[in-house]
C-alpha cells in the first residue's frame, strides 16, 4: 500500500454522525407522519437554496475526514515507513494548492509578491516586484497577464453553464419521465413554479455554484485565486481546509449535548421531586458561569495534560484533533442547558396528559413511557435547536479561536486565519485577502445553516417560532 | 416581597458554593497545582525544586482540603480551598501571578467596562426595538420580509469582523475616529464611540429579528382587536398597546444581563484597548494566570444570579398580575 490510513477521533465519530443521520433519514422515509414537515421543508425555496450550499460544504468536509499518511517513497518495501504529516482525501485532489508555495504575501491572482526585493539582474542588483514560483509562472510576459484572466474566466464560465445546461436537462428529462408528461410541459410548469418544489431556486443555486466551480477550476491551477499568505500558503487551500474544522464543531457538539439535555432535560420534567430538583441545580450552576470563561479553564486544563502527556499523541494531527475534540466536548458541556430547560417544561406538560396517564394506568413502565410517548412528541424541540445551534457554534470558534482557547494554533481553521490576519491589516499596501476569503467562506456557510435553519423551525414549529 | 428576596438570596448560596466547589474541581483537581507550576515556568528550567519554590511564592504549597498537620481550626483554614477557593465568598481574591492585588484591579477595571457595555446595552435595545417595530408596522409586506433577510444577514456576520472592519474603515481609512485607546473624562468620548457604534451594530441583526417574533406574538392577541375595534389607528394600537405590552418580556429578558456589563466584553476591549475586565480577562487567559480566572469566573457567576433575582423581582414590577410568594 502506498499510503497508511489514520482515523483521528474526529474522523470517526464524524462518520458516526453520518451514519446516525443517515439512519435517522430511512426512518423518517418509512413513516408518513414524520415525512411531512420535511416535505414543508423542501418546499421552501429559502431552505432548499441554503440546503444545497450545505451539502458542497458537507461534501469537502467530508473528503477532509478520511485521512492517511503516504508513504515516504525512499523507504523500503518490506519495512514501509510513512510520512509524519497526515493528509486527507481532500489533499489528494487539491495537491497542487497544497504544495506550491511561495515565498510570502502575495495579492489575489498576481503573478508577482507583494513586497519588493532585491534582484540580480544581468549583473546589476535592482529592487523590483520578483515574479512568482508558481503563480502565474506560465507566462513569459507579464503583459499578458489581463488577456489570461479574462480569457481563463470565461472559459470557467462557460464550463459552469455547459455543466448546469446538461445537469437540467437531465434533470428536466428524468421528471418529465417520472411525471409521464413531455419535456418541454415539464419545464413551463417547472418555470411557473408549479411542481411542488422550488426548482428554479434549486437550479439558479446550482448553476452559480457550478459557474464558480468552473471559475475556481480554470483559474486556481495557474494562479492564486486568493492570493497566498505570510509563509507562502495558498490562502484558497487554507481557508478550503478551514470548512472541516467549521462543520465538526458545529456537529460534534451537538453529538455531546443531545444525550446530556434529552436525558436529564426529560427526566427533570417527567420526574419531578428531587431528580428535578437535583437537575435543575446542576444547570442552574453551569449556566451561571460565563461561557466563555468556563470554556477557557477547560481548554487551559486540556492544554496542561497534552503537555504533560506528549507520549500519548505520534503525529502533531492526532495532537490538534484532540485538542478540538476537546474543544467540542466542552462548549457541548457548557451549551446543553438552554435545551434541557426547554424539553423539561415541555415534558412537564406532557406528563399530564390524557394519554401518558393512560399508559401509566396500564402498568407501562417508565423508561417504556419516555421512549414511546415524551421522546417523539419532544423531538422536533431537539431537531429545531440542533439547526438553530450550529451556525451560533461556528462563529464561536472564531471568537475562541481569538482569545486563544480555540482550536490547536496549527490547524487550519477561520478564527486562526482572521486572527493571524488582523495585525496585517496595518501594513501598507493592505493585506485583506486572507480576511476576505474567511469572510466569504465563513459568512456563506453561516448564512446557509441560519435560512435552512429558519426553514426547519418554520416547518416542525407550529406557533411559528416563539423561540428567538 | 421583602421575604421573598430574602428567600431568592438564600436559594443563591447553594448556587454560588456549586460553582465554588466546580471552579475549584477545575483548578486544582484535574488541573494539580504542580501543573500550573511546570506550565508557568516553561520547559527549559523544571526541577522539583523550582516547582516547589513556586508553589510557596503563590501559596499552592498546602495541602487541598485537609491539613492533617495543623491546631484546631487551622486544620480547615490552612488549605489550598480555604485560602484560595473559600476566600472568594468573600470576595478576597488574592494577587496575580504578577503580584497584584486582583481585587484592586478589579475595583478600578469595571469602569471602563461599564463605559463601552452600558451605552451598547441601552442604545442598542432602543435601536433594536425600533427596527423591530418598524418590521412589524410593514408585517407582510416585502420591507418586512427583506427586513427580516437583512437581519440574517447581519446575524451571520462573525463579531470579529464587525470589529475590523469598523476599526480599518472609520479609524483607519477615513480617520474619523482613533483605532484604540482609551481616556477618562470626557477625553474619553472619541475612544468610547467607536466600540459603541460597532457593538451597537453588530447586535441589531439578532437583537432585532427575536424582538420582532414577541411582538408579532403580542400582535395576534384578543385586546389587540379589541382595540383595533373600537377603531384605534394601527399606530396608536402598536405604540400604546402591543410596545408596552411586548416591553414586558423585552424588559425582564434585559435585566438579567445587566450586572454582567460590569464583565464587559472580551472581544471589543480586547480589540480597542480599553483596560476594562473583558481585556483583562482575555489577557490572563493568555499569560494563562488561573488565579485571575478563577476570580473572573466567580465573579461572573455571582452578577448572574444577581441578575436572576433582579430578573424575578422586575416582573412583578413591570406586570401586577405576577405576584410574588
Amino acid at each position: 500500500m502506498n499510503f497508511q490510513p489514520v482515523i483521528l477521533w474526529t474522523d470517526a465519530l464524524i462518520f458516526l454522525l453520518l451514519a446516525g443521520v443517515l439512519a435517522l433519514a430511512w426512518v423518517i422515509r418509512r413513516q408518513e407522519h414524520l415525512c411531512a414537515p420535511w416535505r414543508s421543508v423542501a418546499q421552501r425555496p429559502m431552505a432548499m437554496g441554503a440546503a444545497m450550499v450545505l451539502v458542497v460544504f458537507v461534501v469537502i468536509g467530508l473528503l477532509d475526514s478520511l485521512h492517511y499518511r503516504p508513504k515516504l517513497e525512499d523507504s523500503p518495501p518490506e519495512k514501509p515507513q510513512y510520512a509524519v504529516e497526515v493528509l486527507s482525501a481532500f489533499d489528494a485532489f487539491v495537491e497542487p494548492l497544497r504544495s506550491r508555495t511561495e515565498k510570502t504575501y502575495s495579492a489575489p491572482l498576481a503573478i508577482q509578491l507583494y513586497a519588493k526585493e532585491f534582484v540580480e539582474r544581468d549583473g546589476v542588483t535592482v529592487r523590483e516586484y520578483p515574479r512568482l514560483l508558481y503563480g502565474g509562472a506560465h507566462l513569459a510576459d507579464a503583459g499578458a497577464h489581463r488577456a489570461d484572466l479574462v480569457q481563463r474566466t470565461s472559459t470557467g464560465v462557460l464550463h459552469g453553464l455547459l455543466a448546469s445546461v446538461t445537469l437540467v436537462l437531465a434533470l428536466g428529462l428524468w421528471q418529465a419521465r417520472r411525471r409521464r408528461m413531455s419535456l418541454a410541459a415539464w419545464f413551463a410548469s417547472a418555470w411557473r413554479g408549479q411542481v411542488g418544489w422550488p426548482v428554479r431556486t434549486v437550479v439558479a443555486v446550482l448553476a452559480s455554484a457550478l459557474v464558480m466551480a468552473g471559475i475556481l477550476l480554470q483559474l486556481a491551477p495557474a494562479y492564486h485565486v486568493f492570493g497566498t499568505d505570510k509563509v507562502g500558503q495558498d490562502v484558497l487551500y487554507i481557508t478550503l481546509k478551514s470548512i472541516r474544522t467549521g462543520l465538526v464543531i458545529g456537529t460534534l457538539t451537538t453529538l455531546v449535548t443531545l444525550p446530556l439535555a434529552i436525558g436529564l432535560g426529560i427526566a427533570a420534567g417527567y420526574f419531578r421531586g428531587w431528580v428535578d430538583d437535583v437537575i435543575q441545580y446542576i444547570y442552574t450552576v453551569l449556566n451561571s458561569i460565563p461561557g466563555v470563561l468556563l470554556i477557557a479553564a477547560a481548554v487551559l486544563i486540556v492544554q496542561v495534560y497534552i503537555e504533560s502527556n506528549p507520549e500519548l499523541f505520534d503525529t502533531a494531527a492526532a495532537r490538534a484533533d484532540i485538542r478540538l475534540l476537546a474543544l467540542c466536548l466542552i462548549m457541548g458541556v457548557t451549551s446543553w442547558t438552554g435545551l434541557a430547560r426547554l424539553l423539561r417544561g415541555e415534558s412537564l406538560k406532557l406528563r399530564t396528559l390524557d394519554y401518558v396517564e393512560a399508559a401509566r394506568a396500564f402498568g407501562v413502565s417508565h423508561s417504556r413511557i419516555i421512549r414511546r410517548h415524551i421522546f417523539p412528541n419532544v423531538f422536533h424541540l431537539v431537531l429545531i435547536a440542533v439547526v438553530l445551534d450550529f451556525s451560533g457554534l461556528v462563529l464561536a470558534e472564531a471568537v475562541l479561536s481569538y482569545v486563544g482557547v480555540g482550536v490547536d494554533p496549527s490547524m487550519y481553521s477561520w478564527g486562526n486565519m482572521i486572527n493571524g490576519a488582523r495585525l496585517e491589516l496595518a501594513r501598507e499596501p493592505v493585506v485583506w485577502w486572507q480576511l476576505g476569503a474567511a469572510f466569504i467562506f465563513m459568512f456563506t456557510l453561516v448564512l446557509a445553516a441560519n435560512l435552512f435553519a429558519d426553514g426547519v423551525r418554520d416547518a416542525f414549529d407550529p406557533r411559528g417560532g416563539g423561540r428567538r | 416581597m421583602f421575604a421573598y428576596v430574602i428567600r431568592r438570596l438564600l436559594y443563591a448560596v447553594p448556587i454560588l458554593i456549586g460553582v465554588n466547589l466546580l471552579t475549584f474541581a477545575l483548578f486544582f483537581v484535574v488541573n494539580t497545582p504542580d501543573d500550573m507550576a511546570r506550565l508557568q515556568l516553561g520547559a527549559k528550567r523544571v526541577t522539583p525544586e523550582a516547582i516547589e519554590r513556586w508553589k510557596v511564592e503563590h501559596g499552592y504549597d498546602r495541602p487541598m482540603l485537609f491539613n492533617a498537620r495543623a491546631e484546631g481550626a487551622e486544620k480547615l483554614t490552612d488549605t489550598i480551598y480555604f485560602q484560595h477557593s473559600a476566600a472568594m465568598f468573600a470576595f478576597e481574591f488574592g494577587n496575580s501571578d504578577d503580584g497584584r492585588n486582583i481585587g484592586n484591579e478589579i475595583r478600578t477595571r469595571m469602569w471602563p467596562s461599564l463605559a463601552i457595555a452600558l451605552p451598547v446595552f441601552v442604545i442598542g435595545l432602543m435601536v433594536n426595538i425600533s427596527f423591530a417595530l418598524l418590521m412589524v408596522f410593514f408585517r407582510a409586506t416585502y420591507l418586512d420580509v427583506w427586513g427580516v433577510v437583512l437581519c440574517v444577514v447581519l446575524m451571520s456576520i462573525s463579531g470579529l469582523f464587525y470589529i475590523i472592519a469598523g476599526q480599518y474603515f472609520i479609524a483607519k481609512l477615513w480617520n474619523l475616529l482613533p483605532i484604540s485607546g482609551f481616556a477618562g473624562g470626557i477625553d474619553g468620548l472619541k475612544f468610547i464611540l467607536l466600540p459603541v457604534v460597532v457593538g451597537i451594530v453588530g447586535g441589531i441583526g439578532s437583537g432585532a429579528r427575536w424582538y420582532r417574533t414577541i411582538f408579532l406574538e403580542e400582535i395576534g392577541k384578543d385586546y389587540v382587536r379589541t382595540a383595533r375595534a373600537k377603531g384605534l389607528s394601527e399606530v396608536r394600537v402598536l405604540f400604546r398597546h402591543v410596545l408596552k405590552n411586548g416591553m414586558i418580556p423585552i424588559l425582564t429578558g434585559a435585566v438579567v444581563v445587566l450586572p454582567l456589563l460590569f464583565m464587559g466584553s472580551l472581544i471589543t476591549e480586547s480589540f480597542f484597548g480599553i483596560p476594562g475586565l473583558g481585556s483583562y480577562t482575555i489577557d490572563a487567559i493568555q499569560a494563562q494566570d488561573f488565579s485571575i480566572v478563577r476570580a473572573m469566573v466567580f465573579l461572573g457567576s455571582f452578577l448572574y444570579i444577581v441578575g436572576l433575582i433582579l430578573t424575578d423581582i422586575s416582573y412583578s414590577w413591570v406586570d401586577p398580575r405576577v405576584r410574588l410568594q
